[in-house]
């Protein structure tokens, strides 16, 4: 080189990038992808390809032709948005309803904000409670998890653990099968075991910090434990309920979502408790039986506001 | 037929109340207003570019309001028509001020002045300035990132990627001073428009001696006094081995131009001398070829 | 193992020179003093176009309270007074001097031999910094009587010496450390006995097992200096961190140390007010490391305040090839040099080379909002949100978020995934800012 270059201090970079941030969480969720194809079989398989491929491919094609910018898709953030909602989703879903998530995580969730790192609101949970709304019945029939299935659409179903805790308590299924994932659900939550795998893997990686799934857990466990102490025949026991639905995989990677959860420790202790508050509200008293994916989105919707008043330790700052 | 009755009258009474509230805090807390203001608000362009050196334009039509007469009060972006609008708003003589226009004081394109470090940090003039000197050997020179650019509100100063100086457009320039505080290296200078926007200033800001600043940038002043010497009108300056032509002097009799061995001082839209080059057609701030 | 307590980083170490012997540098033929350094107002020259100097002599004079002398680093005849370019490319006031054989003040002993007792008061050693010219040579170049004269009412408890050299690549420090351990220690109790305190530490980072050692085996023979070997982690050097990382203080923001009862010194600085105060030596040398990926043999050198950058760099062994980038100090908070025409100062700790591959930015992304630059900002501010604000010149606003606490570490910088400049930014906020301050300052002084 002729000429020297100069720069401001710093001149040297840790070489972390994006799209490592990304992959690392895309195996994070390996465990969780392999459960779900043991468990649902070519249905599972269908489901994610089809949501990956489109996400990444209306992520592209967005940039491309409708924003006219430089495709950011190499940085794998479309990728996993698409795994997110595929692992979100029960594994005999059609797939044209699946294109359509995609294209509203992507399209109205991700991009018309402004692309990866201005959406105020997780895509694939956006796209999730889409689907959720608008085929109520497609998204709440789950088929009965078959080792090694080939059956895709005409899987037998039935309903979840947490649909039975609303009606009567007696059917939940026994702990140990709730934890390694044999029971009826989406593809991705079934197994507590393959979900607390990949939390290892990105507390390893230092992706995230123990702040919010620490904090959701512990509040959900906590509050459903209060209720169940105070009427056990009216309310499930709390580690029945850390075990179902959504609830871990919401909370190890939906709620840790880096554009949408809060900027310092402090504000992800209030944004975690927040979550498992709403989510067992919602759970013991709303009308659906599953909670995390709203109450995430409610507390994205706090995140600006918890930033705006949550600060984190400043240096020398006395301890009240 | 009761319950009717019982509403209306309630709704009545609360309605009463609250009008009777409503009166007394607006007597309570009325702010006296002139209304002039508004008038002469809705006389300005409305560009709140903070030119007039008021926060916005509500703010000047206040100061015009408060002021006895309208001396050093000027609306830039409006110009002349408008200053004399606001003064018969007010009814007060309208003091109309000569119309200026910016002009980069630099010189030094990318031929002129070579590059002999290559800056990798944020495209931002400030933070550039705060870092060293420049790219070039010249430290007082342009720095070519645009700060300028992005402080005009009206799209009339843009750098040219070629030569990478700044380049004011003179029908757009409303002269509101915002690339003048935007420069860190202070280039940029509001001047008289001048009669047929004829102009001459010297192009640089080198204080450095003739020497180190010659070897910097061919079109740098080299405080040589040539021109100090030639100007009929007392109008050139040096002063820190820099020349500088007092626009309210400056008869743009062009003798300096002639002198100047460095081609640092630049004339703006005179038409071309009998045997010498030709001046620029474009209003561009650029050293004239000899 | 102890550090401090907010963030930090551990960016590869690369230290190539370490255990390099310090080598002293052939006399150049020209030296530049400049009587400006970093900060503080350029000295007063007291020499003439022609004098004869020695050197150790005085030849600029410290001009106002946060200013230091300069002294004559060869023996020779002054050439010229007049400008040179410093590191950033402005002109500074400095002193030519033709270097003519190498002729001492006769007051300043140049014996290796080490004087351990001094029976100085304290105002006589203080005077004796003042006049050596004294300053910090962890970079910021402070003088050093200043910083060791508290404000009336402060009391200094404990004096912490700072050895942590936490850069990347720099060396200086850590072989200063092993080669002049015993005078580091002199010079300690002699500043113990200017603070009037009790008790020093010696932060260490624990990637010098041997410079610990070697410390902990002299200061056992002197009471009250502690060596405090320290976790890894960037920027323990800074002095707020520092502090906390030896003895559990927090320094308040806006503070200096002396609040919490610390004074920070330097191990160069400490050898420096060493041979000041036992060996009458002005600051005229100092170790600096050369070093780099590329480099041709990475050592550390003594070298005269005033060599010109390059004769350093010749003798040893030249700029490598394809170097894109030259760096005046550390990787981290160090200047990159526009060419090695620039005198060494009192504060230049190395010079680095980085390869071309190195020393371009790879291009900005968006904010992925991942809070990276949150959890390793060493003063617990949000760059991210100090970005955002400069970028749209919110000053109001970033001086709420204590912009003023920044400590230019380039943590943030150095962390983000999208290589966004954080730093860059902050630091124009910091300017703006510390500009609006200094305003409103004045504003009320004279009203």
């Amino acid at each position: 080189m002729d000429k020297l270059i100069i720069s401001p201090a710093p001149h040297i970079h840790g070489g972390d990038t994006v799209s490592k941030n990304m992959l690392a969480v895309i195996v994070a969720l390996i465990p969780a992808l392999l459960v779900g194809f043991y468990f649902f079989g070519l249905g599972a398989l269908i489901i994610t390809v089809t949501a990956v491929v489109s996400c990444v491919l209306f992520e592209y094609l967005i940039q491309r032709f409708v924003l006219k910018t430089e495709p950011t898709v190499s940085d794998g953030s479309a990728a996993l948005t698409g795994l997110l909602l595929a692992l979100n989703l029960p594994s005999n879903f059609p797939v044209w309803m699946v294109i359509v998530g995609s294209l509203v995580a992507i399209g109205i969730a991700k991009m018309s904000f402004g692309g990866l790192g201005n959406n105020p609101f997780n895509p694939a949970l956006v796209g999730r409670v889409f689907l959720l709304i608008s085929f109520p019945v497609e998204m709440t029939s789950w088929p009965v998890p078959v080792p090694f299935s080939t059956k895709y659409l005409d899987a037998v179903t039935a309903a979840t653990p947490l649909a039975s805790m609303k009606g009567h308590l007696g059917t939940i299924p026994d702990t140990l099968h709730l934890f390694l994932g044999n029971t009826g659900g989406s593809m991705g939550e079934v197994s507590a075991l393959a979900i607390l795998i990949g939390l290892a893997y990105l507390l390893y990686k230092k992706i995230i910090s123990w702040h919010i799934p620490v904090s959701i857990l512990a509040t959900v466990f906590v509050f459903t434990g209060i209720l169940h102490f105070a009427n056990p025949t009216l309310f499930a026991s709390p580690v029945a309920h850390l075990f179902t639905g959504g609830l871990m995989l919401g909370a190890v990677f939906m709620a840790t979502d880096y554009v949408t959860s809060p900027m310092n420790t402090r504000g992800m202790l209030v944004y975690g408790v927040g979550i498992g508050i709403i989510t067992v509200l919602i759970r013991a008293f709303g009308a659906y039986p599953e909670g995390v994916s709203f109450a995430i989105l409610i507390m994205n919707a706090f995140t600006p506001l918890i930033n705006t008043y949550i600060k984190p330790k400043r240096f020398g700052e006395k301890r009240k | 037929m009761n319950l009717i009755l019982i509403s209306l009258i309630t709704l009545g009474l609360v309605g009463a109340i609250s009008a009777v509230i409503l009166f007394f805090t607006a007597k309570k807390f009325h702010v006296f207003e002139d209304s002039r203001i508004d008038v002469v608000e809705e006389a300005l362009p409305s560009a709140n570019c903070g030119g007039c050196g008021f926060p916005g334009c509500r703010a000047f039509a206040e100061a015009c309001v408060k002021a006895e007469s309208m001396e050093g009060l000027n609306c830039p972006v409006g110009g002349a028509p408008v200053m004399e609008n606001v003064a018969n708003i007010l009814g007060r003589v309208p003091v109309i001020a000569e119309p200026t226009v910016a002009v980069v004081r630099c010189g030094g394109t990318c031929e002129h002045r070579p590059r002999m470090n290559e800056y990798d940090g944020v495209k931002h003039c400030f933070i550039a300035h705060n870092l060293y000197s420049g790219e070039t050997g010249c430290s007082f020179g342009c720095l070519g990132l645009g700060d300028c650019e992005v402080s005009c509100e009206f799209d009339a100063i843009k750098v040219n990627p070629e030569t990478k100086l700044p380049e004011v457009d003179e029908e757009k320039c409303t002269s509101c001073g915002a690339c003048v505080k935007a420069c860190p290296k202070l280039l940029i200078e509001l001047r008289k428009k001048g009669p047929k926007s004829r102009r001459i200033y010297v192009s640089c800001r080198n204080e450095d001696r003739g020497p180190i600043a010659k070897k910097s940038c061919d079109v740098s002043c080299i405080a040589c006094g040539k021109c100090e010497k030639v100007c009929p009108h007392e109008a050139i300056t040096i002063t820190n081995n820099l020349a500088f032509i007092h626009d309210d002097k400056c008869k743009l009799c062009r003798k300096c131009v002639e002198v100047c061995p460095t081609n640092a001082i630049v004339e703006l839209n005179f038409p071309p001398r009998k045997p010498k080059v030709e001046a620029p057609s474009t209003p561009v701030a650029e050293p004239v070829e000899a | 193992m102890k550090t401090f307590r907010i963030g930090g980083i551990h960016p590869k170490e690369n230290k190539f020179s370490a255990g390099k012997k310090i080598q002293q540098t052939e006399l150049p033929k020209q030296v530049v003093i400049p009587l400006a350094h970093y900060i503080g107002a350029p000295g007063e020259p007291v020499v003439k176009k022609g004098d004869l100097v020695k050197a150790g002599q005085l030849i600029g004079k410290a001009n106002g309270f946060i200013s230091a002398n300069i002294h004559s680093s060869v023996s020779g005849k002054v050439n010229k007074i007049d400008v040179q370019l410093d590191a950033s490319g402005y002109k500074r006031p400095a002193v030519f001097i033709d270097v003519d054989g190498d002729e001492w003040l006769e007051t300043i002993d140049r014996s290796g031999e080490i004087v351990r007792e001094c029976h100085l008061s304290k105002e006589e050693i203080l005077r004796k910094i003042q006049d050596a010219g004294i300053v910090g040579l962890g970079g910021a170049t402070f003088p050093a009587h200043v910083k060791l004269s508290p404000p009336p009412g402060k009391k200094a408890e404990v004096l912490v010496i700072n050895g942590v050299e936490c850069e990347p690549y720099l060396t200086c420090d850590h072989q200063l450390m092993l080669e002049k351990g015993e005078e580091i220690v002199v010079g300690i109790t002699i500043i113990m006995k200017v603070l009037d305190v009790k008790r020093a530490v010696i932060g260490i980072e624990n990637n010098k097992p041997d410079a610990i050692e070697n410390l902990r085996k002299i200061a056992s023979q002197y009471n009250g200096i502690e060596v405090v070997p320290l976790k890894v982690q960037y920027p323990q050097g800074g002095e707020k961190q520092l502090i906390d990382a030896t003895i559990g203080r927090q320094v308040p923001s806006g503070a200096l140390p002396i609040e919490v009862g610390a004074v920070v010194q330097n191990v160069g600085t400490t050898f420096a007010i060493y041979e000041a105060v036992q060996k009458n030596k002005p600051l005229i040398e100092r170790v600096m490391t050369v070093t780099g990926k590329s480099a041709v043999s990475p050592s550390n050198y003594l070298v005269r305040i005033g060599t010109l950058l390059t004769e350093v760099v010749n003798q040893a062994g030249g700029v490598p090839d394809g170097t894109g980038k030259i760096i005046g100090g550390g990787p981290m908070m160090g200047r990159s040099l526009m060419n090695l025409n620039v005198p060494m100062a009192k504060g230049s700790a190395g010079i680095l080379f980085m390869p071309d591959e190195e020393s371009i930015r790879k291009p900005m992304k968006n904010c992925i909002r991942c809070t990276k630059c949150v959890t390793v900002c060493p003063m617990g501010l949000e760059p991210f949100l100090l970005m955002n604000q400069s970028e749209r010149n919110m000053w109001t606003e970033m001086e709420k978020e204590r912009v003023m606490d920044c400590i230019e570490c380039g943590s943030c910088s150095y962390t983000c995934p999208s290589n966004r400049p954080l730093l860059d930014y902050i630091r124009f906020g910091k300017t703006s800012v510390g500009a609006i301050i200094r305003n409103r300052a004045v504003k009320s002084v004279t009203k």
